[in-house]
């Protein structure tokens, strides 16, 4: 079966919001609700045996905020699936897949850890790079990337780092050395 | 009849050396330094590097790596610290037993290096004092070597007896 036909038949059995093709690869925006339904179908009837990874995108600023984005994948067609769904902020909860497929459970506490989204139905939502008291989700844009203060007495504590002017930034130009330096540009400029 | 012996020996003047306390322990203190090693990033490679054959730390007396603290005499704080192993980290120098030196190996465990970031400690000297910072991203092992010879000039000019009992007297009262 090829891409075009599992596209086919999930548009046929479910509601796809947008289609976006780039590049040769497709991402289907569906509704939040469905996308345990979804993946169980993309799984066991369209044959995608392998998901990628599971991220999160902050637009901040946009409502709704959140983006999760599902890479689906069949490993001996080679080919490649994208879903994406929209997330607000009132509500940053999305059902997990975890019991489709198991990798879903660490990309889904790596979310919950980084953005602050929830999966319901999660067997073990638990911050999985910072520790368990940690007050705030460092990835969302409004984070400041120097970080703030927080202290859990006896585990960890963090402070804000000097940025010193920054964060620098680099963008692709064709200036000189010395202008292309990032430490030379500020974000603001 | 026997030949009376003379009660002073002579040889015995090659056998006996007149120094100072202090400069006796100083001189056994730094050069059997054995390292901690904290090795938390790409800098434990380079100090991997300086045990091994070609640098060979073992010319300078620092070549035990003792993994338990209790047993180590240097703490070299190779990589980044993250505040998610800063307080681990605190918690091994504090087994360490007196008297005890920390190298912060490398710009990360210097000051935090490039991670100008939420997650990492802006230089292990916020939790330890630090005796010797080497530069570096990483530092070579040459570098390294520079560090601990630094290091056992700085213990050359230690009085040993009196910081030791300095030391002790804080942890009394």
């Amino acid at each position: 079966m090829a891409l075009s036909d599992s596209i086919a038949a999930l548009e046929a059995k479910f509601q796809v919001l947008s289609k976006n093709e780039f590049r040769g690869e497709t991402a289907l925006t569906v509704r939040r609700e469905d996308i345990v339904e979804i993946c169980r179908f993309c799984k066991e009837s369209l044959g995608f045996d392998y998901l990628l990874d599971i991220c999160s995108v902050d637009n901040f600023g946009e409502e709704p905020r959140f983006e999760v984005v599902y890479e689906l994948s069949k490993v001996m067609e080679n080919e490649h699936l994208r879903l994406k769904l929209t997330v607000s902020e009132d509500e940053p909860s999305v059902a997990s897949i975890s019991d489709i497929w198991p990798t879903a459970n660490w990309h889904e506490r790596e979310i919950y850890d980084m953005m602050g989204i929830t999966f319901t139905g999660h067997p073990d939502l638990r911050r999985i790079l910072m520790w368990e008291g940690y007050p705030y989700y460092p990835l969302r844009k409004d984070f400041p990337l120097g970080g703030k203060q927080s202290d859990v007495p006896d585990v960890a504590f963090t402070k804000a780092a000097p940025l010193e002017g920054g964060p620098f930034v680099t963008t692709p130009t064709t200036a000189t050395t010395k202008d292309r330096e990032p430490r030379a540009r500020r974000m603001d400029d | 009849m026997p030949e009376a012996t003379a009660a002073y020996d002579s040889k015995v003047e090659g056998n006996v050396i007149i120094t100072r306390v202090d400069a006796a322990i100083n001189w056994m203190r730094k050069n059997s330094l054995w390292p901690m090693p904290m090795g938390l990033a790409c800098c434990a490679i380079e100090l991997m590097a300086a045990g091994a054959a070609r640098f060979d730390i073992a010319r300078f007396g620092a070549e035990v790596m003792r993994f338990s603290p209790r047993q180590s005499d240097v703490m070299i704080v190779a990589g980044t610290v993250t505040y998610k192993m800063a307080l681990a980290v605190q918690r091994i120098w504090d087994q360490m037993p007196e008297p005890k030196w920390c190298i912060a190996m490398g710009a990360c465990a210097s000051s935090g290096g490039m991670y100008r970031s939420y997650s990492v400690l802006q230089g292990i000297d916020q939790l330890l004092p630090v005796d010797v910072y080497i530069s570096g991203c990483p530092p070579r092992p040459e570098a390294l070597l520079e560090g601990l010879m630094k290091l056992q000039r700085k213990i050359n000019g230690e009085s040993s007896l009196m910081d030791q009992k300095r030391v002790l007297i804080e942890s009394f009262s």
